[in-house]
């Protein structure tokens, strides 16, 4: 937390939560997605909500609207305890969520409509709020007839026309091109400058590092499974803030390495955690992804800065993240705040041929927790097979159902590739590969 | 329009049931059983009131029907408002049903297992039960029995309408429901902004094709039999009854051909526009490539009508959100108490279990009283076997035939084009107004009406097969045609390995309807009339039939509820399971 300074002088709070913790009914009592979360929203500042996936910063925004109500603890708005949705907000969605049966104007009207404002001041509000935002002379086209970007500037000027005190935005920019995302964040932050922006606060969710240096004057890190908020950073760069300029991108590290839990100047962890089900989620990363970036990283034999690889591929840090984890979990690389490398055996791994390349990957997968699990479950049964659904009691301790589907998805495909074991997707059965059946453990 | 599209449309409305769905249908549970029970007091309680009803129906002038081809437009008129009546009572049914089910956790319970049930009770099953109870609620007018008919039809088309809406409401995608909370819309908005329209192209495809199989339901209730009266209602189904009656063969060729003009006209002018113009209720955010055209909508969009009434409809949209404001604004309290909940499930469970068994035993009672008790349900049992029978060869012989033949069919563009819409005619057509001519055909050549009346069951079933198939066939990806025809894969293996795999889904749809058209035809199919000779087969729908036209009440409420066990039966045991292998193995997305 080298990059904390002092503080902006703080308006008056908007938005409180205290000791808020959220968790969802598991088929195995309460799984806890949030956890003790104190925070407040002032006035006149744009805080972002940083996290990986999982680490519930999109449930923490929808409490903070008073979509999904907290399992203990309150959100307050101006002191009073919210016991529905929250009046002061208004949201900007990832998906845009606009209605494809009405036109831009209509779209934007609906907040107003819902208000009772009579129909002549609410098409001179829209009006309005869409010249502000850059849609003249598209009020009366449908949605489905602009390009992505001015799509959610709609949804922008939606969320705008009901001058909200607080804008709650939910990764607004992460299903736009890179262009496109980049333009608009560009266009926010001048308006919100401009001191024309009809909003007090924003609050940004998103799990792009860059973003969330470049917009907010606060950066709350999440932490996963639960989330808890693991650090708070100011960021007092001047606006705009340019991407290539030391300042920004030494803070861009830092975030990096607070996000990662990997401290600049920490080597060697210390005392690893036995792996097991609950502490180790296989990431989202399937067997090509992980082989293509292996080889890729076998061509820089120093490690390389994750940004600068993403930079290479002409992708965003956050695609690469999964398949880092993968790698990682697997003995492949090791990745720290300076970046990643291949081990000595993700070296081997990277050149080898097919069949070679799938006994390392057994081999390696003896270290992945779920996978393991499988195998040695497999040879304790008489004919070597097992219903998924045993493994998804197995899972329902610590994992959602969705979260359980996607981590049986990933060890299916790994196990798959190691020829460890089959998977029949019609009987639901795992089996073990009868050349594992012949080496009992 | 293109069959690939509509398949399309009716897998997602129907095909892909949400995971919540599938929990309250998953099964045969104890909520399903109690549930069932609760339809059969339902019917119970209906033949009661109207058997209860102590006036006797005097028709003060039997109503004669001219054949006279000159009446037939005035005919027509009159079948078509029936239609029409039946369609507007199955929108709001389905408004408020679909939306009482997808808003009250409770309701659900029973909801959504009832409505599975429903579907599966033979409609003509309610024509008879809605027939008996409403002439002897209006016993000096023809009100009752319109009221019949039209009901007749209507349950022809509610359910899966109703279902299509249930299904929409919860799964509406969440960022809409969050959209909604979080601009704090009111309930009506919430209602008309965003979950009408977003049902609206489910709704409209499903009120399409139930709409082209209520024909048949109307042609069978405007001249029924029962309680050993005849009664007839001016339209073109009691003309061509009359017709029959006379022995006319001309007369009943008009009524043909002013069946068919109506099929296709209604078609042409009230749902091709009605489809084109739900497109623009499609959720995806791109435009399509191929979407339904409709002229009539053309030239509505082109005519200076709709401009005029733009004004009009702003003004009355305005009111209707101020008036709907009455029923709140769209919010979820964040708090609420455990225990309460707790209590008032049940309360309710303990209400409706009440209400069911506090039924049953009125209609344990009336069984026994009638000196039958619960070996009225034997016969009918038994009876079922042969009509299933029956129901099996149709499936099967109309697989063999048809789907060859719209393989052949839906894998040349040029034959499809031409054969889809005389197969959607064909699937519309009211099967039931052809039986005359196989009676007639049976009558002269002596044959059994126990092989015959599979024929005549097979008449309207067919139909989905065959359009199944097509649909099927055209949807196999060019790729994959290349790619076998690249390996040289022809023949039998060609049929094993890309085409039977390929169609498996479309061809369980059109199978499903299929099967489900024949066992309500076996109604109508197992005895049959032509001028003074009257045939009939064994089975249970000619049970049901005799005991509709004698009047006999316990046997009536038995052959419903028998019928309605063995679809029910059937669609659990095998349909559904062939519908999941559909799903899992030979989807194509």
């Amino acid at each position: 937390m080298t990059t904390i300074a002092a503080t902006r002088a703080p308006g008056a709070a908007l938005l409180a939560t205290e000791r808020l913790s959220k968790s969802y009914a598991g088929a195995d009592g309460e799984l806890p997605v949030l956890a003790g979360i104190d925070l407040t929203i002032r006035q006149g500042e744009i805080v972002a909500l940083l996290g990986r996936s999982g680490s519930g910063k999109s449930t923490l925004l929808r409490c903070l609207a008073g979509l999904i109500p907290p399992s203990t603890g309150t959100v307050t708005y101006h002191g009073t305890e919210l016991t529905g949705p929250n009046p002061g907000t208004a949201m900007v969605f990832q998906t845009f969520a606009l209605l494809p049966w009405l036109t831009v104007q209509q779209n934007v009207e609906l907040g107003l409509e819902a208000r009772g404002i009579p129909p002549r001041q609410r098409t001179a509000a829209a009006l309005q709020a869409i010249d502000l935002i850059g849609l003249d002379g598209f009020e009366s086209a449908y949605p489905k007839e602009l390009s992505g970007g001015m799509r959610q500037r709609v949804g922008f000027a939606r969320a705008l026309v009901v001058e909200p005190d607080v804008l709650l935005m939910d990764e607004p920019f992460s299903a736009l091109d890179v262009l496109t995302a980049e333009n608009l964040r560009g266009e926010l932050v001048e308006l919100w400058d401009s001191g024309q922006f009809p909003t007090q606060a924003i609050v940004l969710v998103t799990h792009s590092i860059e973003e969330a240096v470049l917009l907010a004057d606060r950066i709350l890190v999440l932490d996963s499974r639960p989330g808890t908020i693991r650090t708070e950073l100011a960021v007092t760069l001047p606006r705009p803030r340019l991407r290539d300029t030391k300042d920004f991108e030494a803070l861009v590290d830092a975030v990096y390495a607070v996000m990662t839990g990997r401290e600049r100047g920490t080597t060697t962890p210390t005392a690893v955690p036995r792996r097991t089900l609950a502490n180790t989620p296989l990431p989202p990363a399937g067997v090509d992804g992980l082989s293509g970036l292996a080889e890729i990283l076998a061509q820089h034999p120093e490690q390389i800065d994750l940004g600068d690889l993403a930079d290479e591929l002409g992708l965003e840090v956050k695609h690469l993240l999964p398949l880092v984890d993968a790698l990682e979990l697997l003995g492949f690389a090791t990745a720290d705040a300076r970046g990643v490398v291949l081990t000595d055996t993700g070296v081997e791994f990277a050149a080898a041929d097919v069949q070679t390349s799938k006994q390392l990957f057994a081999a390696a997968s003896d270290h992945v927790p779920l996978v393991r699990t499988i195998v040695t479950s497999l040879h304790r049964t008489q004919d070597g097979t097992l219903r998924a659904g045993f493994f998804r009691d197995l899972l329902a301790h610590d994992y959602t159902d969705e979260q359980i589907a996607t981590q049986l998805g990933v060890a299916t495909d790994w196990g798959r590739y190691a020829e460890l074991y089959s998977y029949d997707t019609l009987s639901e059965e795992y089996q073990l590969d009868p050349a594992q059946r012949v080496t009992a453990p | 329009m293109p069959l690939t599209d509509r398949r399309a449309r009716i897998e997602r409305v129907a095909g892909s049931v949400p995971a919540r769905v599938r929990w309250v249908l998953g099964g045969f549970g104890w909520a399903d059983l109690v549930v069932a029970a609760g339809v059969l007091v339902v019917f119970y309680v209906a033949i009661r009131t109207g058997a209860g009803v102590n006036v006797r129906f005097n028709p003060s002038r039997p109503l004669n029907i001219d054949t006279d081809p000159a009446r037939l437009p005035y005919y027509a008129a009159r079948s078509l408002l029936r239609m029409f009546v039946a369609l507007a009572a199955s929108i709001v049914f389905t408004f408020v049903y679909g939306y009482a089910a997808a808003r009250s956790r409770r309701l659900e319970k029973v909801l959504i297992p009832a409505l599975d049930i429903l579907q599966s009770v033979p409609i003509l099953g309610f024509l008879t039960i809605a027939v008996t109870t409403l002439v002897r609620l209006f016993p000096h007018s023809l009100l009752g029995l319109e009221l019949a008919s039209v009901f007749a039809i209507f349950t022809s088309q509610a359910w899966n309408m109703t279902f299509s809406f249930y299904n929409s409401l919860i799964s509406l995608p969440r960022e809409l429901d969050e959209l909604s909370r979080n601009l704090r819309l009111t309930r009506w908005m919430r209602f008309w902004k965003i979950e009408v329209p977003s049902a609206t192209i489910g709704l409209v495809w499903n009120g399409m094709l139930s709409f082209g199989g209520g024909w048949f339901f109307l042609v069978a209730s405007e001249a029924i039999t029962v309680a050993n009266h005849d009664y007839t209602l001016p339209g073109v189904g009691a003309f061509a009854g009359a017709a029959i009656a006379e022995g006319n063969l001309a007369g009943v060729g008009y009524a043909i051909v002013t069946m068919a003009i109506l099929v296709v006209g209604v078609n042409f002018l009230f749902w091709r526009p009605l489809t084109a113009w739900a497109e623009k209720f499609k959720q995806e955010q791109s435009e399509a490539v191929d979407v339904p055209r409709s002229l009539v909508l053309d030239l509505l969009r082109r005519s200076h009508w709709s401009r005029l009434f733009a004004p009009a409809g702003h003004a009355a949209g305005e009111l209707l959100d101020r008036a709907g404001r009455v029923f709140g604004t769209d919010t979820r309290p964040l708090t609420g108490s455990r225990a309460r909940r707790r209590v008032g499930d049940v309360v309710f469970t303990l209400v409706v279990v009440g209400l069911i068994a506090w039924g049953l035993v009125g209609l344990l009672r009336f069984l026994t009283g009638t000196g039958q008790g619960l070996a009225v349900f034997v016969e009918p049992l038994l009876l079922g076997l042969a009509t299933l029978a029956r129901v099996v060869v149709v499936i099967v012989a109309a697989t063999l035939v048809w789907v060859p033949i719209g393989v052949w069919i839906g894998t040349s563009p040029r034959l499809a084009r031409i054969a889809q819409p005389v197969v959607q005619v064909l699937s519309s057509f009211p099967a039931n107004f052809l039986f005359p001519l196989v009676t007639w055909v049976l009558v002269r050549t002596g044959l059994s009406l126990n092989i015959g009346g599979a024929f005549l069951m097979s008449l309207g079933a067919q139909w989905y097969i065959l359009f199944n198939a097509i649909a099927g066939a055209q949807a196999i990806p060019t790729d994959l045609r290349e790619a076998t025809n690249d390996l040289g894969v022809r023949g039998w293996q060609r049929w094993r390995r890309l085409i039977l795999p390929a169609i498996f889904p479309y061809y369980v749809t059109g199978a499903i309807t299929a099967s489900g058209g024949a066992w309500n035809a076996s109604i109508v199919a197992e005895i049959v009339t032509f001028g003074a000779t009257t045939l009939t087969a064994s089975g249970l729908g000619s049970y049901i039939a005799d005991a509709t036209a004698t009047g006999d009440y316990p046997r009536i409420l038995a052959g419903i509820a028998v019928m309605s066990l063995y679809v029910v039966g059937l669609n659990r045991l095998f349909w559904s399971r062939l519908s999941t292998l559909a799903e899992t193995r030979y989807s194509l997305t």
